[in-house]
């Protein structure tokens, strides 16, 4: 617990707006969600049903995960290794979703299972690891109990404000100008090159963390 | 002079029966999954409304004393569907409303399969109860997405030599309904000789969107409109176009057998044109596909 003492003074903020890109990601994700799955499970309301749960599911087990992730030697590498492979881990949603939907559509009647069932597929794992975010967060941000509740208070003002406008420009302005494709390849990148980017940073600190650097695994 | 003057009274009186609700009386009225369902009576006329209290949102309308009458212009229109194909035998409807057009159709053809797909199982319901829709063995009515259905009708290897696409409504348009990716697999769901009736917009920045991606899927088609709503009637065909010529003629043919519906087929032969002879879009207008569809938004 001697870490956050060293950190230089741009580590905060540069974590809050990771948040808020994370936050942003993924409801624009999930709102694009209904439009990737509507041409093969319908628009119907089961639909809004079947993405709200897979999210809230994984964000639950997600949550469980980066915190526990976050008790071994955290540091903004790994934190930063979370933000990569999301990125990737939601790829696929861009290139496979029209084959996965397939498989599913021709094996599933029912539409409401045949959604969940997709909307699993796809949005399950990016969603599980975009949810170790937040704790993670939680965890390089703290550095006394007294202020512990008023810095997660902050962090999900700061997330959470950037998942409302992740949904608003997503639903009312990018679904106009660009392919829906096209805005999950650059929420992917987007999540990507800011991990890079945490990484790079941690690098730069890197003496000061000689006891936490080496031992990123996963 | 004074026949102008009863003929403006007269006007005056239709639109105010029309377009207020002061002679309404609500027969049933419940929200469904999807919808504010509302039945009215005014005077001899029934309507099928979604969602608020205005004329503007008819969905299917028909008078009491004479159900076989038609009311609305853009249900008459989409009997042009039948100047571009011999006999339809089986007839696919995506959305339901009153049920006018399979009650119609039956009539006019008995014999005929007749499959009516509705998303809203309440819609279904106050067809029946309210508005005389009817189903035998040879009509029936699915519940289910459109696009869905389709899929599953490809996958079952079924044929369609009439599929009437009327499931958008003045508030919400289902985007999956309007892409290219849909209207290709209602084309191979069509038998060889098989059409499309679509009702459609005619208005805002949809229409070029709309027709442009017909046209890549259908190639030249017929609009069918009369320019007194913004409706529209888009006609496409699996193969090759008839011309008005063979229109005209057919119109001529089936003139009297519609007569008791009150539609005019000659009429309406005359309210068609060919994109390929009128392309009232820019070449390079964007098509919807599933990646891109933001048709509520173009239609504001």
């Amino acid at each position: 617990m001697t870490d956050h003492q060293t950190q230089p003074s741009w580590q905060n903020p540069f974590i809050y707006l990771l948040a808020f890109c994370s936050g942003f990601c993924i409801m624009g994700i999930e709102l694009l969600g209904g439009r990737i799955l509507a041409p093969f499970f319908g628009s119907s309301v089961h639909i809004w049903g079947s993405i709200i749960t897979v999210f809230m599911l994984s964000l639950s087990f997600g949550y469980l995960a980066g915190g526990k992730l976050s008790t071994k030697s955290a540091s903004l590498k790994k934190y930063g290794l979370i933000f990569v492979l999301a990125g990737i881990t939601i790829l696929p949603v861009a290139f496979w979703s029209t084959g996965i939907m397939e498989i599913i559509f021709l094996n599933v009647d029912d539409s409401r299972y045949g959604s969940l069932l997709a909307c699993g597929a796809l949005f399950f794992i990016p969603t599980i690891i975009l949810g170790m975010i937040s704790p993670y967060s939680v965890r390089l941000l703290v550095t006394d109990k007294d202020s512990s509740g008023q810095t997660a208070g902050k962090l999900y003002f700061v997330s959470t404000l950037g998942s409302a406008l992740g949904t608003i420009i997503t639903s009312f302005y990018f679904v106009l100008f660009f392919e829906v494709n096209n805005i999950i390849t650059v929420f992917s990148s987007v999540l990507a090159i800011l991990g890079i980017c945490a990484i790079l940073l941690n690098k730069s600190v890197k003496p000061l963390h000689i006891n936490t650097a080496g031992v990123v695994h996963e | 002079m004074n026949k102008l003057c009863s003929s403006i009274v007269i006007l005056t009186l239709v639109s105010a029966v029309f377009s207020t609700n002061v002679f309404a009386e609500t027969v049933h009225q419940e929200r469904s999954l999807y919808r504010n369902i509302l039945v009215d009576d005014q005077g001899d006329l029934r309507c099928l409304k979604f969602n608020v209290k205005t004329s503007k949102t008819n969905q299917s309308c028909f008078y009491k004393s004479d159900p076989h009458r038609l009311v609305f212009n853009y249900t008459k229109l989409l009997f042009s569907g039948l100047l571009l194909i011999e006999e339809p035998k089986n007839i696919l409807i995506i959305g339901l409303g009153g049920g006018t057009m399979s009650n119609t159709l039956q009539q006019l053809y008995p014999t005929s399969k007749i499959i009516n797909v509705e998303i809203d199982p309440a819609v279904v319901k106050v067809a029946r109860k309210h508005f005389g829709f009817f189903e035998n063995q040879h009509v029936s009515s699915v519940i289910q997405d459109g696009r869905i259905f389709i899929k599953r009708a490809l996958i079952k290897k079924q044929q369609y030599d009439w599929i009437i696409l009327d499931a958008f409504n003045g508030d919400y348009i289902p985007e999956h309904l309007l892409t290219q990716e849909f209207l290709q697999e209602t084309k191979d769901l069509l038998s060889p000789k098989g059409i499309l009736s679509a009702n459609t917009f005619s208005v805002s920045e949809l229409y070029a969107h709309e027709s442009a991606t017909y046209k890549k899927v259908f190639g030249d088609f017929y609009n069918v409109r009369n320019y007194k709503n913004t409706n529209r009637i888009i006609l496409a065909t699996k193969s090759q176009l008839p011309s008005l010529a063979l229109i005209n003629q057919r119109a001529k043919k089936l003139q009297s057998r519609l007569t008791p519906f009150n539609i005019d087929l000659l009429e309406v032969s005359q309210q068609m044109t060919s994109t390929s002879i009128e392309q009232d879009w820019s070449e390079d207008t964007k098509l919807l596909t599933d990646q891109f569809s933001p048709a509520n938004l173009l239609n504001n």
